[in-house]
């Protein structure tokens, strides 16, 4: 069994069939085409279970949305999330003048469909849980109405050869709106889920999206120990697209505000919080977040869907890179002196032409 | 009423399930073309004209496709259409996910090109687009 870390993100919104058609082949809601709910994320994990939060944002309008997200395991809970964590973390990790005006974010011939494992109501979101591979979700999102993007069938495959669990959501703007809820009014959910699978998916994030247009999207880490991560967003010459916007033991406070919020209380008394900030292009994140927090430093290629697990080659090691660069600015001093000294100690030894 | 294009009437579509129509009465020439991860394969083919060609269109994906085929002026119809699904003819096709459709066409003027694309949103954009040359 695989060890380890947290989890994900991503939950790409996806265009539900309620909505009227008005092209070739019908397609496109209310809202027009497929948008994109997700905003940020919370991954936390420790004692081997990971914790997962994220907010589906009420954006206005009427019909339905949905938004099928990867998971690394079955979870064992599916709840309301607590009203301020993914807040408090934004607080925590941005600088006070910034953050006030932040908003939280918001036939079939050979395939069945998948295996629903789980199914709930939260506020105006009907959550399922669900088991299969590429062909199955796909078959059974087509048979509830989700309208799947043209990069989907490439993309579920790409999560359900390594994990065939994901999260679906679908989300009623009617009945947000009878609710009273506020354009800008997000749910957040929380997923409780026994993994000792490091990967947090990434390339969800840009499903349904033009190669040219721009992911972004914040990704918060909670570990009990700093992890490592493949690609590694500290790394500037990898150019992954990844950046670690912050990276330090999480305060007493923060730690202490957490576990006071609803379905917190397993936030540990002592933890590494890491911010992950992604703005790349859609047709360059072809990758996940791979994470090990064993201290051996080692993510897992396959997690990160790296060759000869992905489409992608696997980033090269930079580190022999920065040692080179390292000596050969060393080497500038000390070859200068050399120089100077070969210069000294030729000028004299040298004929003269001509003589 | 809108005048046929020269390109379109040089596809002469047609004939789904006859014998006649075509000059020897034999069977018709087939090719597969697989439709896997939202893209067309292959891409590109020749068949000669005159006769009945039928289009075996396999949807290996887990999402509905289309296979539309015709001249630029067809496609840009297509482009701003509002019809759901497609059928009642044979170079119009709607291809449910993973199954495989059947169509028979024949292309009459040699020496022309036209296009299959699937009109279903961002599937063109996405890549969804094959060449079909007229020898």
């Amino acid at each position: 069994m695989r060890r380890l870390i947290s989890i994900i993100i991503a939950s790409v919104a996806l265009v539900l069939t309620a909505a009227p058609a008005l092209a070739c082949g019908g397609l496109i809601g209310p809202n027009g085409a497929v948008n994109l709910l997700r905003t940020t994320t919370f991954a936390g994990y420790h004692d081997g279970v990971e914790h997962y939060v994220t907010a589906f944002q009420f954006a206005g309008g009427g019909g339905a949305f949905g938004s099928i997200t990867p998971l690394p395991g079955i979870p064992t809970n599916v709840e309301r999330g607590g009203d301020w964590t993914l807040q408090r973390l934004v607080i925590e990790t941005t600088p006070q003048e910034q953050s006030a005006g932040f908003l939280l974010g918001a036939r079939a011939a050979s395939a069945d469909s998948a295996e629903v494992l789980l199914e709930t109501r939260i506020d105006a979101l009907d959550i399922t849980i669900l088991r299969g591979g590429g062909d199955e979700v796909g078959v059974w999102a087509k048979e509830n109405g989700f309208r799947l993007p043209p990069d989907a069938p490439e993309v579920l495959d790409f999560y359900a050869e390594r994990s065939p669990i994901f999260m679906a959501a679908s989300f009623d703007a009617d009945a947000a709106a009878e609710r009273g809820q506020a354009v800008g009014d997000g749910t957040p959910v929380h997923l409780t889920i026994p993994t000792d699978n490091p990967w947090v998916p990434l390339r969800i994030l840009g499903l349904g999206k033009g190669a040219a247009e721009t992911v972004e999207a914040d990704v918060f880490l909670l570990t009990d120990d700093r992890p490592a991560m493949l690609p590694n967003p500290s790394d500037l010459l990898a150019n992954s697209g990844l950046a670690l916007d912050h990276s330090a033991a999480a305060s007493a406070q923060l730690l202490a505000d957490l576990r006071s919020d609803e379905g917190m209380e397993w936030i540990p008394d002592r933890a590494w919080l890491s911010k992950i900030r992604i703005d790349v292009t859609a047709a360059t994140l072809r990758y996940d977040l791979a994470i090990d927090v064993s201290g051996a430093g080692t993510p897992s290629l396959q997690d990160a869907g790296f060759k000869p697990f992905g489409p992608l080659p696997a980033p090269p090691a930079t580190t022999g890179i920065w040692i080179l660069l390292l000596a050969s600015v060393l080497a500038l001093p000390v070859g200068g002196v050399l120089l100077l000294t070969a210069a000294a100690r030729g000028g004299g030894a040298r004929p003269l032409a001509g003589g | 009423m809108r005048r046929p294009s020269a390109a379109l009437l040089a596809l002469l579509l047609l004939l789904a399930g006859l014998g006649a129509g075509c000059g020897d009465g034999s069977e018709p020439l087939r090719v597969e073309i697989r439709i896997h991860y939202s893209h067309f394969e292959p891409v590109a083919f020749s068949v000669p004209h005159g006769v009945l060609v039928t289009l075996v269109l396999i949807n290996e994906d887990p999402i509905d496709h289309e296979f539309l085929i015709g001249d630029e002026a067809f496609h840009e119809r297509h482009r701003n259409g509002t019809e759901a699904q497609h059928g009642a003819r044979p170079n119009e096709v709607s291809i449910a996910a993973l199954t495989t459709v059947e169509t028979t066409l024949v292309f009459d003027a040699p020496g022309t090109t036209v296009r299959y694309i699937c009109h279903l949103p961002s599937h063109e954009a996405y890549g969804m687009v094959g060449t079909l040359t007229v020898t």
